[in-house]
């Protein structure tokens, strides 16, 4: 490798690390995306072009044509999504991401195994990328719906760890063994694909963002082995950075939830929910319009927002912010209380609200806004439902119980909109909705405010 | 075991830069606001689209009349190109979202 080169992987490697140091910050977050992306550009331009082989034209044109392809199907996509598709589309890359370490293993261990150490980072580039694309690619599926069901067949912790660990065996034997098998080859591949499969299935929907953190770091595990592989530090730097941040974010994931890893991975909520809630009555529900929902608001001092995925769901967080300013007009106090998985991912809601060009300085964290709900007049809850359920408080029996929540039942009035009485994404009744402060606001999300506030402009 | 020893004795830069870097990656984003998770999560995940440098030396190693191997590295650069590109368009997006309007 040339020194220029080197010097070029260097400077890339010092951008991924500034860059995603700036990430962590609000105020800095977009120059360390832009600084870590042009990091990366000049690796690829530098891989391309500075080299001590002789390659022929054609091949520059192949390459030539992937970027500008990839590079044109990658931009349409993420600018035409919408935010509320976020997280399974970061989901959908990462998948992508896997599927490219995967095929340079099936590459190279078709063309270079001279060691145990190589056939080693090859094997294990093979398995880990195909896992994180087939794995990626199931929770991106959950994410939008077209796999709905979780799927629990007895056992099924103990066939999946079988199955690994024959994969794994499979893995080591091919190590071993050394020579080119392409049968044995692609029974890996397929193997690790599958596995991907059984690891996420089970997984239910509330967890599905903590799965997509870990893949993300397992792709980043998956691309430093593959620098291991080439000596190539930018890619095992780069790598082993988006590895060890993956890790970290995924337990402050879990911590917000109140849930460990484990716990994620082998059990879902739901298979515990419906003894929860079921047998016991909670009482009454009280049902309200959006005329006497605005006129509780209309004459409130100080009113709470608490949005759930019910709102991004129904694309209504820009009627949510017109009824915010038409509030904030007629002299009252509007804050908006975010739980730290408010939405389907950390810090989903925000940027939801942000979109609709919401001022973050509204946006409350939990921890800040739980001692203010005892002041406020009225909370509206809008198709939040597990962040807001006291059980978490006062049900030990609860599957959510210790989980941190808003504290919206010190409110002096409640309205929750929500669609139907349906159990949240946790699947288990809250008693908040049977609580006598609150009243419900039945309806799709987008609907009920616009009916909100048009019954407050009349006012 | 021995294996192991000498391996390592064979790579100790490269187990010095894995470790260190493990230890930067955690240092780096250990306290990050919530706020910050989703666009982090995505940052990160344009990242690990540094698996392209790999795929594009597949290319540039390849025979031009390897054509198994020109193609899986095709669909690599391809793949790896998209998971960066769209990665950091994505993350723009969103941060381009965090403004303070007052």
């Amino acid at each position: 490798m040339s020194v220029l080169l080197s010097v070029i992987y260097l400077i890339s490697t010092i951008t991924f690390v500034v860059g995603l140091n700036k990430l962590g910050h609000p105020e800095t977050a977009k120059k360390g995306n832009l600084i870590a992306a042009a990091g990366m550009g000049l690796a690829i331009v530098g891989t391309i072009f500075i080299h001590e082989i002789e390659v022929p034209t054609i091949i520059y044109i192949l390459i030539g044509v992937a970027i500008l392809l990839g590079s044109i199907i990658g931009w349409l996509i993420a600018v035409k999504v919408e935010m509320t598709k976020m997280p399974e589309l970061v989901s959908l890359f990462n998948g992508f991401g896997g599927a490219s370490a995967t095929l340079i293993g099936l590459v190279e261990f078709s063309k270079n195994v001279d060691s145990a150490m190589q056939a080693t980072t090859i094997v294990s580039g093979i398995i880990i990328g195909a896992i994180t694309f087939s794995g990626s690619l199931i929770a991106w599926g959950k994410l939008n719906g077209s796999l709905k069901s979780v799927i629990k067949i007895p056992q099924y912790n103990i066939v999946n760890n079988v199955f690994f660990i024959a994969l794994i065996a499979l893995a080591v034997f091919m190590i071993l063994s050394g020579g080119y098998n392409p049968l044995l080859l692609y029974g890996l591949l397929a193997g690790g694909l599958v596995y991907g499969i059984l690891f996420v299935l089970p997984i239910g929907g509330a967890d599905m963002p903590v799965v997509i953190s870990l893949l993300n770091s397992l792709t980043g595990i998956a691309a430093a082995i593959t620098g291991v592989l080439y000596d190539n530090m930018v890619m095992l730097v780069g790598g082993i950075l988006v590895g060890s941040a993956g890790i970290i974010l995924t337990i402050a994931m879990c911590k917000a939830m109140n849930r460990t890893l484990a716990s994620v991975i082998f059990g879902s909520f739901t298979a515990t929910a419906g003894v929860a809630g079921s047998n016991k009555s909670l009482g009454t529900i009280k049902s309200t319009n959006a005329s006497d929902a605005a006129i509780m608001m209309n004459y409130a001092t100080n009113v709470i927002i608490v949005p759930g995925y019910g709102l991004a769901v129904a694309q209504a967080q820009h009627v949510i912010h017109e009824l915010e300013e038409i509030l904030t007009g007629k002299g009252v106090n509007v804050k908006y209380a975010i739980h730290p998985v408010a939405g389907r991912m950390p810090g989903h809601m925000n940027v939801l609200l942000a979109e609709s060009n919401v001022d973050y300085g509204l946006l409350i964290e939990m921890d800040d806004i739980n001692p203010q709900f005892n002041n406020a007049d009225v909370v509206l809850v809008v198709g939040a439902n597990d962040v807001v359920n006291p059980a978490a408080h006062n049900d030990p029996a609860s599957p959510i119980y210790g989980m941190p929540i808003l504290d919206v039942e010190n409110a002096k009035h409640i309205v929750v909109n929500k669609r139907s009485m349906n159990a949240g994404y946790a699947g288990i009744e809250n008693e908040l909705f049977y609580n006598s402060k609150t009243s419900m606001l039945f309806g799709d999300a987008k609907a009920a405010l616009t009916d909100l506030v048009s019954e407050l402009k009349n006012m | 075991m021995i294996q192991l020893i000498d391996f390592i004795k064979d790579n100790i830069q490269i187990t010095y830069i894995l470790i260190l870097s493990i230890f930067v990656g955690i240092e780096v984003i250990k306290s990050i606001p919530a706020v910050l998770h989703t666009p982090l999560m995505s940052g990160a995940n344009a990242l690990s689209g540094v698996v392209i440098v790999g795929a594009i030396l597949v290319m540039l190693h390849s025979d031009p009349n390897d054509y198994l191997a020109l193609t899986l590295g095709f669909l690599a650069v391809v793949l790896g190109i998209l998971n960066v590109v769209g990665g950091f368009a994505v993350t723009h997006r969103m941060l381009q979202m965090f403004k303070k309007r007052k």
